[in-house]
């Protein structure tokens, strides 16, 4: 049994215009300790899946399908027992640490109050607890800053708080979605080496929600590439970096700065994400794949497994140098 | 109007938000200033509730001006014939008469005018104040903007309607004095918006190149800020309208503000409450208008607001 | 934070002492003495009241002399009731105001915050809606309006409450003017306080503490109602000054013995030293409450404690 097993997950939101489909079908399972990478463009459903996993969506939002943990649905389920798996089981940590801190409460309250609800435990044992946590997170002074208020914070510690308070009762998984976007590159890297040490530490599976394809190489043992609330492609992070088969795919890694590609302009992929109201028939991506055929305009590809356990959603043939055994 | 029918609001703003950006690419060659307020124009037309009070508010701003004119009667002239009669058809004391047998009708038509004057004259004053003030703190900037936020902070902290009660106490009871009142009291609030502005404003080129050129201060601020904040302005200076209208019924109620045989809807709505027990229609008439003027300005200010700042609900 | 609290009294005091000195200086620029209107006083005798107020010194020494009794808390004698001093009038009249304004003003803000709280917490219900409705009739209420229309129905056709009178502030002729002075304000905070718990509640940080699985009753009491209540504290001192301004017209439709009638009969016999008096006292007091409220903006606020 796997820690998380998503199964035909679907994510719709009524709006005046008409029904949205955020998330549209999606596959995915988790082992414990493992980590997946969810990468897309804004408005590709990714975030929205985080959210129906955690039951944080919006009135409007509904969810369909399944997202078994350890086993057990936990999609749609009531307030209160969900209220038992959050934090406590599942956690999440999320883009915006300027925000997502309440401004009004001391950093030591809000860490605390995890653990008395969760665990039931006083306020002091609760306070060691939490400088514990923030030793962990690599926080300096963590007594002194447990009295003081998110604004005294820059965003990088900021974010080493929501991750502290995030990890407090040890949850088996957590979903980070975009947890460096808002920060310097400097600071970027010392998160992400950070989740990379409490993944191991503590031995957490994450789900990493992610339009950054290098937090992707540096953490992930799978990826998801999602497009339009759809899976285009599903791999190992070394298959889908060294042997990618979708056209989208390529496009991003294509679209990443290296040491190379100095003097030269940055390809792109042309265009913008398909409008979810009114998406067009056949592939979502038709309009910007540089591969396109009639078929693409008339039929959705279907979800085809390959290899081992690849999986991709497209007609155009496999390339060569995807199949297993190509050299590089 | 968005705390009646969030549900149709909604749908009004996302078609809103998806025609404006149609709007945008339409008209992209135009200046954005112009295609803010088309846009703005439109989001306000769109609110039902908006404008609907805004044509029953120049419904009754036709009716006080013309209005007394339709009836055979003058506003002082006594009906020693009508003392205190209940509305009739017959004598055209369609509203019925004070105490005093005077026609409700034209008196309460004449209180309205009133009402629109101090309305439209307080916020002349208010703007004109507002501007200037708020310009030359903005545009200074530094040191002399502190002081001026300063004095604003501490004028803003006066009891306003207790010293205008002690400048009638003084000045003896006028129309002109309270019009001044008025627009002395309300232009705070239109000098924090003006400042707001003027401050975004400076840091843009056309502002840098008059100053380049060697443009003094003051001809930039009444030359090109306060011309580019005009319209904001103007749009705040109605939703100050309401206030205002109330600040001079308040007055009038208490027999501080219009002097007889003038009248307005204060000292109205007040010759009613001593009389209500016997004529009610006294009373209903003034306090009728007077809430729904009232009523129509909020709801028009409300349109305003959401169609100038979607965002703020 | 006692910094902050020192600070913000420090700005007060200057305050008033504008408010004074303007209030002031308008007085001696009104035309013609107090006393002109009467009865062709003989000169003599005009002299020697203009002396016995102070009136035939030089602008200056007046304006000192008249701040050395405020200092010390004398108002000076009343222009028109001659047997009185301005102390005396207020003595009498200025616990009654107080009383009617504190209960009006807790009313206000204790009922405005609930219901606005209820209307965001049940958001797009028919409760909401009906809420929302009466609020948006109460806003264009004002009292002189409100307080006429509560006598006839309760009190003249119903017969349930007094129609006037005070009787040593028994809660029956309490009921009316404090909803009468109550409902507009109550209206207003009710609107503030509904679209500020909505935008809390969609913020970035009731969903973290949705996401610790807090249960709903607290994230409300412990992350949302603290700061959905900043805009109508802020709200408070504009609230506060139109509850006096109301209690004004309020004492006078119901003939209580506040300092409302004392404004009134003031402004119209140019009784200055009552009005200027009364003006300063409710200046006062306004720039005082301002003062707490801020400190109490800033007891919410730790950004703004800390600056």
């Amino acid at each position: 049994m796997s820690l998380l097993d998503v199964k035909d997950l679907q994510v719709h939101f009524s709006t005046p215009e008409g029904d949205v489909t955020a998330v549209n079908n999606l596959n995915f399972s988790l082992e414990a300790g493992q980590t997946l990478g969810i990468v897309g463009e804004s408005g590709s459903g990714k975030s929205q899946t985080a959210f129906s996993i955690m039951g944080l969506l919006a009135k409007n939002g509904r969810t369909g399908g399944e997202a078994l943990f350890e086993g057990k649905q936990i999609l749609n389920l009531p307030e209160k027992e969900l209220n038992s798996i959050r934090a406590e089981k599942i956690s999440m940590i999320f883009q915006d640490p300027m925000t997502s801190l309440n401004p009004y409460m001391k950093v030591g309250t809000q860490l605390m109050e995890v653990l008395r609800l969760h665990k039931g435990m006083g306020k002091e044992e609760a306070f060691e607890e939490s400088v514990r946590m923030l030793d962990a997170v690599k926080m300096p002074e963590s007594r002194k800053r447990m009295t003081m208020y998110p604004h005294e914070f820059s965003g990088g510690m900021r974010q080493r708080v929501m991750i502290a308070m995030a990890l407090l009762c040890r949850p088996k998984l957590l979903i980070a979605d975009e947890p460096t976007t808002a920060l310097d590159v400097t600071v970027q890297a010392q998160i992400m080496e950070l989740l990379n040490d409490l993944k191991r530490d503590f031995n957490t599976a994450i789900i990493m929600i992610t339009h950054d394809l290098g937090v992707v190489a540096g953490i992930c043992d799978k990826v998801l590439v999602m497009y339009a609330g759809q899976t285009m492609e599903y791999g190992t992070t070394d298959e889908i970096f060294y042997r990618p088969s979708h056209p989208y795919t390529i496009g991003l890694l294509e679209s990443i700065p290296t040491l190379k590609t100095e003097g030269e302009i940055l390809p792109t992929i042309q265009g913008n994400p398909p409008n979810l109201l009114n998406l067009p028939a056949g592939c979502p991506f038709q309009e910007r794949c540089s591969h396109v055929m009639d078929i693409c305009r008339q039929n959705m590809p279907a979800l085809e497994t390959f290899e081992n356990n690849r999986r991709r959603a497209c007609f155009w043939a496999v390339p060569e140098h995807t199949t297993e055994g190509a050299s590089l | 109007m968005a705390h009646l029918t969030p549900e149709a609001d909604k749908k009004a703003a996302v078609s809103n938000f998806a025609d404006a950006l149609e709007n945008q690419l339409d008209n992209s060659l135009e200046i954005e200033g112009r295609s803010l307020w088309a846009d703005a124009r439109m989001r306000f037309f769109r609110n039902k509730a908006a404008v609907t009070s805004l044509i029953i508010l120049a419904i009754i701003g036709v009716l006080v001006v013309v209005g007394p004119w339709l009836s055979p009667h003058e506003f002082d002239a006594i009906d020693w014939s009508y003392m205190a009669a209940p509305p009739d058809m017959e004598s055209s004391h369609w509203f019925g008469t004070d105490a005093l047998g005077r026609d409700l009708f034209v008196r309460t038509l004449m209180g309205g005018r009133i009402s629109f004057m101090v309305g439209i004259l307080g916020a002349l004053v208010a703007v004109l104040i507002g501007t200037l003030f708020g310009a030359t703190a903005g545009y200074a900037g530094g040191r002399t903007d502190a002081i001026m936020m300063r004095i604003l902070e501490i004028l803003q902290s006066f009891p306003f309607m207790f010293l205008v009660i002690l400048l009638v106490t003084m000045f003896g009871r006028s129309i002109m004095l309270i019009f001044l009142a008025i627009g002395a009291v309300s232009w705070l609030d239109m000098a924090r918006i003006v400042r707001g502005q003027t401050i975004s404003l400076k840091g843009r080129e056309f502002i840098e190149a008059a100053r380049v050129c060697g443009t003094r201060p003051s001809a930039i601020i009444l030359r090109h800020i306060v011309p580019n904040v005009l319209g904001i302005v103007v749009v705040y200076a109605s939703l100050l309208v309401p206030g205002m209208i109330l600040f001079e019924s308040f007055l009038s109620f208490l027999g501080l503000g219009v002097q007889e045989p003038m009248t307005s809807w204060g000292a109205l709505v007040n010759e009613g409450s001593q009389s209500m027990e016997v004529a009610v229609w006294q009373l209903a008439f003034p306090v009728a208008f007077l809430v729904i003027t009232l009523f129509c300005f909020n709801y028009v200010g409300d349109g305003l607001r959401d169609a100038l700042d979607p965002k703020d609900r | 934070m006692l910094k902050f609290i020192i600070k913000r009294f420090a700005i007060a005091v200057p305050t008033l002492l504008v408010l004074i000195t303007i209030s002031f200086f308008l007085m001696q620029a009104a035309p013609g003495s107090p006393f002109t209107g009467e009865r062709n006083l003989p000169p003599e005798i005009l002299k020697n009241i203009e002396a016995k107020y102070n009136l035939d010194k030089p602008l200056y020494q007046q304006y000192f002399l008249y701040l050395g009794n405020l200092a010390k808390g004398d108002l000076g004698p009343s222009f028109k009731y001659r047997d009185y001093t301005v102390n005396d009038l207020l003595e009498q009249s200025f616990p009654v105001s107080l009383k009617i304004g504190s209960v009006a003003f807790l009313f206000t803000v204790i009922i405005g915050v609930t219901i606005g709280t209820v209307a965001a917490l049940k958001q797009n219900t028919v409760l909401d809606y009906i809420i929302m409705a009466l609020a948006m009739t109460g806003v264009v209420l004002p009292s002189f309006v409100i307080a006429p229309l509560l006598v006839l129905i309760f009190a003249i056709t119903l017969h349930w409450l007094p129609a006037g009178g005070w009787n040593g502030g028994e809660w029956q002729y309490m009921v009316l003017p404090v909803t009468a002075m109550a409902i507009m304000y109550m209206a207003s905070i009710a609107r503030i306080q509904r679209s500020s718990m909505i935008e809390v509640l969609n913020s970035n940080y009731i969903r973290t503490a949705r996401a610790k699985g807090l249960p709903w009753h607290v994230i409300i009491t412990r992350h949302a109602l603290r700061p959905s209540l900043l805009p109508v504290v802020s709200y408070l001192g504009p609230a506060f000054v139109g509850i006096i301004t109301g209690s004004v017209v309020v004492e006078t439709v119901f003939g209580l013995p506040g300092i409302g009638q004392h404004f009134v009969n003031g402004a119209l016999n140019r009784d200055y030293s009552l009005v200027l008096g009364l003006t300063i006292i409710i200046g006062a007091l306004t720039i005082l409450f301002t003062a707490i409220v801020d400190i109490l903006y800033a007891v919410i606020d730790p950004k703004i404690r800390y600056q």
